[in-house]
């Protein structure tokens, strides 16, 4: 029994899902991987992650077949130890894997305490060239927040901006760090953004900026995207300063669609979306690399204190899993898996307790594939 | 008779004192009666800035309500704006200004332009210079709900204090272009503008019976710069041992601010991050019409709008929100040790804002600066 917002809800979900079919798909630019067809399977990185990583990520490979989704899972472990090769957990035959496949999904991962070795997320980022992080924030019918006209996509550029890692101090008591902007970067993420939005039907691509304080390097991003805009005329095009645009999505977020910006911004710009939606254990999230490589992930932690006991939420990894599908340009399974998703949670009899229910992850599980039509 | 703990269950931290006020007023059977010394009631002049967009229209309001109540404050009126008539933005304020403000040490003040414009030049906001040049280091915005004012966070309480560095940072201006297409902004941090920031953060909580800081950062990317502000808010939180300090990453922060923004009491940050969640708690509460904020250094303070935005699509239509600066000017009546026309000023917003009829358009309702400026005064 499903209210009546949330019915009306998923079926403009159903609409959408519909309209994505008999929309043409152009193919991404440079792409280097094979369409499934239907005896034509694609194999796909997995990285089950740590705590209740392999829980889910089971869920989620249950889900995928029997939805009969044309994936082969390829399935990683980083290392016990630091790969010399790499500096790090994540092991040589990990990325390779990756960058065979050029897709892959990934769980959430325990952040390695010590010195000496890069981060996994660096790593990732690093070898794998991830420029842009995607993540669609949906208000999902059935899970009440105080925002339920939430449906926009942050787009944010994942390698320079802020997060450059330069600092110093000058004197004692006076650190400078350095914000690098480049136009190379800058362009690369509008590109991308623009051409998300327009193979899935956005209409508007909002820049987020802070020109009129850091008029030079906000100002050539800006001047990035302006330029990339002229190049999709169908998309309406605009500006906003980051303090305003924070502004609106807590008192209207129904007014955003896709948003692209710098390094910062966009990190918190796309956890106050998360937020607005429900969290990070509803949220599904991407990073992009170069020639179409795309590397999806659930953005939350590994949630020690649920291990093994049947209660975790692979909302956020399955949800991640259908926007690889996505990316796959197999919108019909995609669609099929996202819609089983939301029709179970508006549904509300068997939920997890995080979505105020009681079910375990097995029954929440089952209970999608029932969905499945 | 109403303590001031149960008066809050009714809302916002000035309504409490008004029900509180009001009840006493019923038993007493007279006003409450403040106690001056000789003298107290000489004018004092306070600089005024109208600014730019919809800040002479807002300003004005000041000016009919501080003739309305009495109170004994003389104008010395500056209309500077932020861009040159050709639309380029001005390099710098008038020295008779800043003289102004160095003499009065008081001013209320509209936002002036910082334009974007084509060709990027480092000219830095006019708003930055003159927060720099006084050196008013602190930013302090007051984010809370007022009672019939609808948010999206019905039934909670949100009352934020965000005391924001307001000099360096991000805002240092200090910008070049390395190579065509690369362009480095330096972000500044320096322990001796934490160390005053923090240490104000805490003094306003002690002040103002707060129970708790929460310092804003990003320490884990950014290790150095933003290691040393929360090493110093640490340091500077050991010396207030009453008051509870709490430390959160920006992000996370952000995030709890839209689920559960009753968590929060008073927060102390750095200057971009400070933007952000000021604007975040702003748009909880009800909107840039209703926040105030104020700028302080040393010895001199400017009033001003919590939320800093020029309201550029409001322009002459009477339709602007007058609250959030007619709320910041009773912030200035207190700072000046005249409260009571402080106390009169908010009661009046308040119980006029209880009524949809009194709402402009940006808090949902159809009334014009006009109509709301004339129930206001009539209320006065």
């Amino acid at each position: 029994i499903m209210r009546g917002s949330a019915l009306k809800q998923l079926g403009s979900l159903i609409a959408r899902g519909a309209a994505k079919e008999s929309t043409a798909i152009p193919a991404a630019q440079g792409a280097v991987r094979a369409y499934a067809s239907a005896d034509k399977q694609i194999t796909a990185t997995l990285f089950p992650g740590d705590g209740i990583g392999p829980e889910i990520s089971e869920a989620v490979v249950t889900i995928f077949e029997a939805a009969k989704a044309p994936i082969q899972w390829e399935e990683q472990r980083i290392g016990k130890e630091v790969d010399p090769e790499t500096n790090s957990f994540i092991t040589r035959a990990n990325l390779d894997s990756v960058l065979k496949n050029r897709i892959g999904l990934k769980g959430p991962m325990a952040t390695p305490i010590g010195k000496g070795f890069r981060s996994l997320n660096l790593t990732l980022r690093k070898e794998l060239q991830l420029y842009a992080n995607v993540r669609p924030c949906l208000s999902i019918p059935g899970y009440k927040t105080r925002y339920d006209d939430v449906d926009l996509v942050t787009v944010r550029e994942n390698t320079e901006g802020e997060y450059s890692g330069l600092e110093h101090e000058v004197v004692p008591g006076v650190v400078e760090a350095l914000k690098v902007i480049t136009a190379t970067a800058s362009t690369r993420v509008a590109e991308f953004a623009f051409k998300y939005a327009s193979e899935h039907g956005r209409k508007k691509v909002t820049s987020v900026h802070k020109a009129n304080i850091m008029k030079l390097a906000d100002g050539l991003f800006i001047r990035c995207c302006r330029e990339v805009a002229e190049k999709y005329p169908d998309i309406v095009y605009e500006e906003m300063i980051v303090d305003n645009t924070c502004m609106q999505l807590v008192s209207d977020p129904s007014q955003f669609d896709v948003m692209v910006m710098p390094n910062l911004y966009g990190d918190i710009i796309s956890d106050l979306s998360a937020g607005l939606i429900g969290g990070l254990g509803l949220t599904p999230s991407g990073n992009i690399g170069a020639n179409g490589l795309a590397l999806m992930e659930a953005v939350h932690g590994t949630a020690p204190n649920l291990v093994g006991k049947n209660l975790a939420n692979p909302t956020a990894l399955l949800l991640s899993g259908v926007m690889m599908l996505k990316h796959l340009n197999l919108n019909e399974v995609a669609n099929k898996i996202e819609d089983a998703t939301l029709s179970t949670i508006a549904e509300g009899k068997y939920v997890t307790q995080d979505l105020g229910g009681n079910a375990g992850t097995s029954d929440f599980t089952k209970a999608i594939i029932g969905h499945l039509r | 008779r109403l303590s001031y703990r149960a008066a809050l269950e009714l809302g916002s931290p000035p309504a409490a004192a008004a029900a509180v006020a009001a009840v006493a007023t019923r038993a007493l059977g007279t006003d409450l009666s403040y106690v001056p010394i000789p003298g107290d009631s000489q004018m004092k002049t306070v600089t005024l800035i109208p600014g730019d967009g919809i800040g002479p229209e807002v300003v004005k309001c000041v000016e009919r309500v501080v003739e309305t109540l009495k109170a004994p404050i003389k104008f010395e009126k500056f209309e500077v704006s932020g861009a040159n008539p050709d639309g380029t933005p001005r390099e710098s304020l008038p020295d008779e200004v800043i003289e102004s403000l160095r003499r009065n040490k008081v001013c209320i003040k509209g936002t002036l332009w910082a334009p974007l414009y084509k060709e990027n030049t480092n000219t830095q906001s006019l708003n930055v210079m003159l927060r720099k040049k006084l050196d008013l280091y602190v930013n302090l915005v007051h984010a809370y709900n007022i009672p019939g004012v609808k948010t999206r966070h019905e039934g909670g309480r949100i009352d934020i204090r965000i005391v924001r560095e307001n000099t360096e940072g991000e805002y240092s201006g200090l910008e070049h272009e390395v190579v065509p297409g690369v362009v480095e902004s330096l972000k500044i941090i320096t322990e001796r503008n934490s160390r005053r920031i923090a240490e104000y953060a805490f003094e306003y909580a002690t002040m103002n019976n707060r129970r708790k800081v929460t310092a804003v950062h990003k320490a884990n990317i950014m290790k150095l710069g933003d290691g040393q502000f929360l090493s110093v808010c640490r340091e500077t939180a050991k010396r207030y041992p009453n008051i509870e300090f709490e430390e959160m990453i920006v992000d996370a922060t952000c995030m709890k601010l839209v689920s559960n923004p009753e968590h929060f009491d008073v927060m102390v940050t750095p200057n971009l991050y400070g933007n952000i969640v000021c604007n975040v708690a702003a748009g909880l509460a009800g909107g840039a019409g209703v926040v105030p904020g104020v700028n302080v250094g040393e010895d001199i303070a400017i009033f001003e709008q919590g939320a800093r935005h020029v309201g550029r699509d409001l322009i002459g239509l009477d339709l602007a929100n007058p609250t959030a600066m007619l709320l910041s000017t009773a912030m200035m009546f207190r700072h000046l040790q005249i409260p009571m026309f402080a106390d009169r000023l908010e009661a009046a917003i308040i119980t006029l804002l209880a009524k949809p009829q009194n709402h402009t358009p940006d808090i949902g309702g159809k009334a014009s600066t006009s109509s709301f400026m004339t129930a206001l005064l009539e209320k006065l």
